[in-house]
């Protein structure tokens, strides 16, 4: 049970920890940047209504992505 | 003289700092992405002459967007002596980066640890001489907000200055930072040295708002709800003010510059009364409501809020192409368009930008709130007033969406939307005295260069050649007007109107100056004359023209300088002109052919 799952199918309350981020150079730069970095746990805060955004939090930073965006962010089991 | 830039990463509070140590009046807001360009400015520290550079924030010296290359065209250009690292201190885990990556190149740094206030809240511990040692450059803890740890942050820098020496710029900086795997290797020793985390955080009062400002469907509704209160509460404080100044400068007029100008020249008089005096005078009482207007856009700006909104509208700018921060930009259009439009250098894509940039000029701004706050009032009644200038904003957001799906398809982008949703805060009284000191001096700043000239120009065209009666038949401005009365006239729009809507195409601000300046008057004999000389379709079709036919010379000049493209600027300015015409035409044609 060892499998990663995209971070667009966690349901709010749920967590994990990043597993890959399978993402272009340049947006891979900004989300370590921003502290999405490969090994974090990351837990999923809200998602917006008609499929829109959705809020996260690593550490004490809240973050909002798109779905589409967050379908390349691996999440293994916490 | 020397150097010192500030740098960090968006939204840490690089600009709070720079108001604190040079006295300037940087924008500041809860927004990560509010300083898009350079800002210097000069002070004196320990003797040395010391030109303080406010930058962009970046998120990490590889930056694409256009803000980012700022700050990297900036290191790479221009020698420095020292750098201040700003970072907010609760998320030191990451942030911590740049202060690596600044030490791999060799520049002289001091870390500041600013928010510390609202990470001593969180419970974060910082050993910071630890962490300085372990860095290898001096680190301070600071809130630039309130000014704790300021004097002695100050202090250090002033010391540093005076042993540093310039370096030239960083040539080729992208390629130097290629050892990132060691950044990333410190920065998780460093951070577990020195930082100390509660185990664990009780719910925050940001958490407990978001749940109800977030919620999935009350979200918008409480959005839209709470833009509508505010406007409400621009309008009731603002009106009072505005009488009183409208007022004050009646007195002015009565008891000193007729007295004063009795004995002039009767053109002199006309000129210096009727239409500098009246015409500036009219604008500038709406400078309290204008003023009032910012601080309240301050206010919301820093609590945070905007970042929700593009949480909340991201779903629906998506389908016009656009996102969330798109959305946030129109907004901050509804001051100003032009820093608006500057605002969206924090977009990487192109396509993404440039239909950004197309549709904000459509955000009514405050100069057109003027305009159509001072037409209302004259052409309707009390209740009907409020309900004419919802349907402007409506109209605004309309043509908005309308263009942007006609182009979105031409300008199809994927740029990623990711966002940093910062803690609630508040302004502090200073910070919103500033902002409204601000928008004075932008006021008086407008006053003395548009619209003096505008309202002096309109007197000239409607008072020559000499001998002719103001604004008869024979008088320029006639002729002028009359040569755009087969565009206009289908539109209900009158000679008078439609030299103010010439006008008016330099800046929003001299329509009003030049209506009191045509019709000789000012006040309240203003609004009736203008009531009766037009009736409210006519006075409703003008103002979808002022709305959509193009914001002010100045929103053209940034569209240009923004996108590098004439042709893109005109585009959009003819595209502009073209519905702004369409939509007036059928209004007014549709209006007047069910009898109105
Ligand atoms: N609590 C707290 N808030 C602060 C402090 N310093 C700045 N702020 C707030 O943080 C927000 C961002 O401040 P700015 O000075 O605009 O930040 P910046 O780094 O210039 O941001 P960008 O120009 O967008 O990169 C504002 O809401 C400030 O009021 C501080 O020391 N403590
Ligand atoms: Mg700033």
């Amino acid at each position: 049970m060892n499998q990663s799952i995209p971070l667009a199918e966690l349901m709010p309350g749920e967590n994990g920890v990043i597993a890959r981020l399978k993402v272009d150079e340049a947006l891979y730069q900004r989300l370590t940047a921003m502290g999405l970095r490969v090994g974090r746990p990351i837990c999923v805060i809200r998602r917006a209504a008609m499929s829109g955004p959705i809020q996260v939090r690593v550490g004490l930073t809240d973050l909002i992505l798109r779905r589409a965006d967050a379908l390349n962010i691996c999440i293994s089991p916490a | 003289m020397k150097r010192l830039a500030l740098l960090g990463m968006p939204n840490t509070g690089k600009s709070t700092f720079f108001n604190r140590l040079t006295g300037a009046g940087a924008r500041v807001g809860n927004w990560p992405g509010v300083t898009v360009d350079l800002l210097g400015a000069k002070i004196l520290l320990g003797g040395h002459m010391v030109e303080v550079v406010d930058l962009p924030g970046l998120y990490d010296l590889h930056g694409f967007s256009e803000d980012e290359l700022v700050v990297r065209h900036f290191l790479e250009n221009n020698p420095v002596d020292l750098v201040a690292i700003i970072l907010n201190a609760s998320q030191i885990e990451h942030q911590i980066a740049i202060a690596l990556q600044f030490k791999l190149l060799g520049i002289p740094a001091i870390l500041l640890l600013n928010m510390s206030d609202e990470a001593e809240k969180l419970g974060i511990r910082i050993d910071i001489r630890r962490m300085s040692e372990s860095l290898g450059m001096p680190v301070m803890a600071l809130s630039a907000k309130y000014g704790k740890g300021f004097a002695e942050a100050r202090q250090a820098i002033t010391g540093m200055l005076e042993i540093s020496e310039q370096r030239p710029g960083l040539e080729d900086l992208k390629d130097k930072l290629a050892q990132d795997d060691l950044v990333e290797q410190q920065m998780q020793t460093i951070v577990s040295h020195s930082v100390q985390f509660p185990r664990q955080l009780p719910e925050s009062f940001t958490a407990r708002m978001d749940r109800l400002l977030l919620h999935p469907w009350l979200g918008l509704p409480i959005f839209f709800g709470v833009m509508f209160l505010l406007f409400q509460g621009i309008f009731l404080l603002g009106s009072p003010l505005q009488d009183a100044v409208e007022w004050l400068l009646g007195l002015i007029s009565q008891h000193a510059l007729e007295p004063l100008m009795s004995t002039s020249p009767g053109w002199l008089h006309g000129l210096l009364v009727d239409g500098i005096y009246n015409g500036v005078g009219t604008v500038a009482s709406f400078v309290p409501i204008i003023v009032l207007f910012f601080l309240f856009m301050a206010v919301i700006e820093d609590t945070g809020y905007l970042s929700r909104a593009a949480f909340l509208m991201d779903a629906l700018m998506s389908k016009l192409g656009l996102d969330g921060r798109s959305f946030v930009m129109l907004l901050m259009g509804f001051g100003c368009n032009v820093p608006a439009l500057m605002g969206t250098r924090v977009m990487r894509s192109r396509p993404l930008r440039l239909l950004t940039m197309m549709v904000i000029p459509f955000s009514l701004c405050s100069a057109r709130l003027q305009v159509f706050i001072f037409i209302t009032a004259a052409l309707f009644s009390a209740e009907h007033a409020p309900l004419v200038l919802f349907s402007l904003y409506l109209m605004s957001f309309a043509t908005a969406i309308l263009t942007a799906l006609l182009f979105k398809r031409k300008l199809a982008s994927q740029e990623p939307f990711v966002l940093e949703l910062p803690p609630y805060r508040l302004p502090t009284l200073m910070q919103l005295w500033l902002r409204g000191w601000q928008e004075v001096r932008h006021f008086l700043h407008r006053a003395s260069k548009f619209i003096i000239i505008g309202v002096v120009l309109v007197w000239a065209l409607t008072h020559l050649p000499p001998g002719v009666a103001e604004a008869s038949p024979q008088s320029y401005a006639a002729t002028l007007g009359n040569l755009f009365s087969p565009i206009l006239t289908p539109l209900g729009i009158d000679t008078q109107m439609t030299i103010a809507l010439l006008f008016g195409f330099v800046a929003k601000e001299i329509v009003i100056g030049a209506l009191a300046v045509i019709y000789g008057m000012e006040g309240d004999a203003l609004t009736h004359q203008i009531s009766i000389s037009m009736d409210w379709v006519q006075a409703y079709s003008f103002m979808l023209f002022t709305l959509i036919y193009t914001p002010c010379l100045s929103t053209i000049a940034t569209l240009r300088t923004e996108s590098h493209s004439n042709l893109y600027a005109w585009g959009t300015v003819a595209w502009s002109l073209g519905l702004a015409w369409v939509v007036s035409f059928v209004f007014y044609q549709c209006a007047r052919a069910l009898g109105y």
